[in-house]
């Protein structure tokens, strides 16, 4: 496996996507909203007496920070649909495939391409959204919220790993659907479980603490690691270029 | 350079390619011709390790194609035009050839040369910054072209070069490969266009699924039927026609006065056939050879198939 490779497949989707206005404000605009909506939210209703409990706060900071693991899901949707139905629709995959180039490494730099812009953005994001609820809530807790264990757990682990998720789901999609629209919208599905752990997290019936974050992560591992081995038998020259349709 | 021994190709059921045995010379330009669904591109495809095999041999340059190190080795050395450019749209023709040339493992000089060398060949040299969805279907094959030769590929496979193109740019097109072929490239090229294939290739290849026959554009002309002698008269009647019975030789009576004969030896048997039908009372107007085409050869090796 020679990384430089996927590296360079990686860096000319970049180049595209820098080029498509829509992937750009579809990947920044949502996260950046959250990020500084989220905090206003909390002001505007105030902290203590008549705002949001100080012993319901951890809670719902925690839950709103699940909010970011959807986005990485999400987002990753956007990019992946572009990055691997896009080829197939500009039908560039087989000059590509023609080259000294190994499908996995196609499939590593296909998969670095759909996965680091949206982390990047969403890393990006919660560095705004922690600074803002610290500034918030420093004088009411007397300490800065975060960074804490949470959140670097939702950063270093879930929300990659969902991203992941989403990036192997793309693969198996492209070879399934021809347009960028219809992968976009199959990919949203996987969003829905997340939706749904985020829904359990604010009302309490799965807190979402270190304990079940960790779980969540152990979880998106193992679907992760079996989606991988589907989508590199997916990803096969003789498979993309004869039943690709 | 190309050597392929009984390559077949199964689909399921559908057999692509079947038993296909074809030697490439280095320097040797070979056109691959046959109707749509002959199996060409599948070819062409097992050739440049794109897809496997089902039964069969083949090695480039000595490599074997179904070794994945080889195969390897094979994509580095060859170059591929496939019959969808499959260009990318939003990058720069600049953008799209230095991308290829570092998968190509070109060094980064050697990059920048060929690819201002290839774009000012091909007369896109000046709009090398612009992105390809703005380029016309004639310069985007150019460019693909262009790609296909970025690494300097000992090989060439060319998946219908000028097809969808306007007569102007098929010209530009066949006449770099021209100049390549000047350069001793070698050259696999799937074409429809017959005139294309004459042109350019040394040895010609006709194709349904087998191939039906093989050899220069010349050779598969002169397979099919021998010498034609064409004899324009004034008018045909019934002696003349006697008369050329006894000269016991084969011939077609066309609607407008002309007689098709087949011939052995033309330069002994025409004054024969001359003086026996003005001995008959006949008016000739002209008399001429007829050649066969490769057009001619083509319908009639792939009708056979059909």
């Amino acid at each position: 496996m020679r990384f430089w490779k996927s590296w360079v497949i990686a860096t000319k989707d970049f180049s595209i996507f820098r080029n498509k206005k829509g992937i750009i404000y579809s990947i920044v605009i949502l996260p950046l909203l959250l990020s500084i909506g989220l905090p206003l939210l909390i002001s505007a209703e105030g902290l203590g007496k008549g705002g949001i409990p100080i012993a319901a706060l951890p809670n719902l900071l925690n839950a709103f920070s699940f909010f970011f693991v959807i986005l990485a899901a999400s987002l990753t949707t956007v990019i992946a649909s572009y990055s691997l139905v896009g080829e197939k629709i500009e039908k560039s995959i087989e000059p590509l495939l023609a080259t000294p180039t190994t499908d996995e490494e196609i499939l590593l730099g296909k998969s670095f391409a759909a996965f680091l812009p949206p982390i990047a953005t969403i890393y990006f994001c919660l560095v705004i959204f922690m600074i803002l609820i610290d500034k918030l809530t420093y004088n009411t807790l007397g300490y800065f919220y975060f960074p804490n264990w949470n959140l670097l757990i939702i950063l270093l682990l879930v929300a990659p790993l969902s991203s992941i998720l989403t990036v192997e789901l793309g693969i198996i999609l492209s070879s399934r659907v021809n347009d960028v629209r219809t992968a976009q919208q199959l990919g949203q599905l996987v969003i829905i479980p997340f939706f749904a752990l985020y829904i359990l997290g604010e009302i309490g019936f799965i807190p979402l603490n270190i304990h079940n974050l960790l779980i969540i992560s152990a979880v998106l591992l193992v679907i992760d690691t079996i989606l991988f081995f589907i989508s590199t038998l997916t990803f096969r020259r003789e498979e993309i270029l004869i039943k690709w349709k | 350079m190309i050597d392929a021994e009984n390559l077949t190709k199964k689909f399921d059921e559908l057999t692509a390619v079947d038993n296909l045995t074809l030697h490439v010379e280095e320097g040797e330009v070979f056109g691959f011709l046959g109707p749509n669904g002959a199996g060409k591109t599948t070819a062409m495809r097992m050739l440049s390790c794109l897809i496997s095999k089902t039964s069969g041999e083949v090695r480039i340059a000595g490599y074997d194609v179904s070794d994945d190190a080889d195969s390897l080795k094979i994509r580095k050395i060859i170059g591929l035009l496939p019959e969808n450019v499959g260009l990318y749209d939003d990058l720069s023709a600049y953008k799209n050839l230095d991308f290829y040339g570092k998968l190509y493992e070109c060094a980064e000089t050697q990059r920048e040369k060929n690819i201002e060398h290839f774009l000012k060949m091909l007369g896109i040299w000046e709009k090398r910054d612009i992105i390809v969805g703005k380029f016309s279907k004639g310069m985007k094959q150019k460019l693909a072209i262009a790609r296909a030769l970025i690494h300097d590929p000992e090989i060439l496979f060319l998946d219908e070069p000028t097809v969808n193109l306007d007569p102007e740019s098929s010209k530009t097109v066949r006449d770099f490969i021209l100049e390549l072929k000047k350069e001793k490239k070698t050259i696999f090229l799937n074409t429809h266009n017959l005139y294309e294939a004459q042109k350019i290739c040394d040895k010609i290849g006709i194709m349904n699924t087998k191939l039906m026959a093989i050899g220069t554009p010349r050779e598969l002309e002169e397979s099919i039927w021998g010498n034609k002698t064409l004899v324009h008269l004034e008018l045909i009647n019934d002696t003349i026609l006697q008369a050329l019975a006894r000269l016991s030789l084969k011939y077609i009576v066309t609607d407008n006065n002309q007689l098709i004969i087949d011939v052995a030896n033309p330069e002994k048997e025409n004054p024969l056939i001359v003086e026996a039908i003005v001995r008959a009372g006949g008016h000739v107007q002209y008399v001429t050879e007829l050649s066969p085409t490769l057009e001619d050869a083509y319908l009639k090796y792939v009708r056979e198939t059909e």
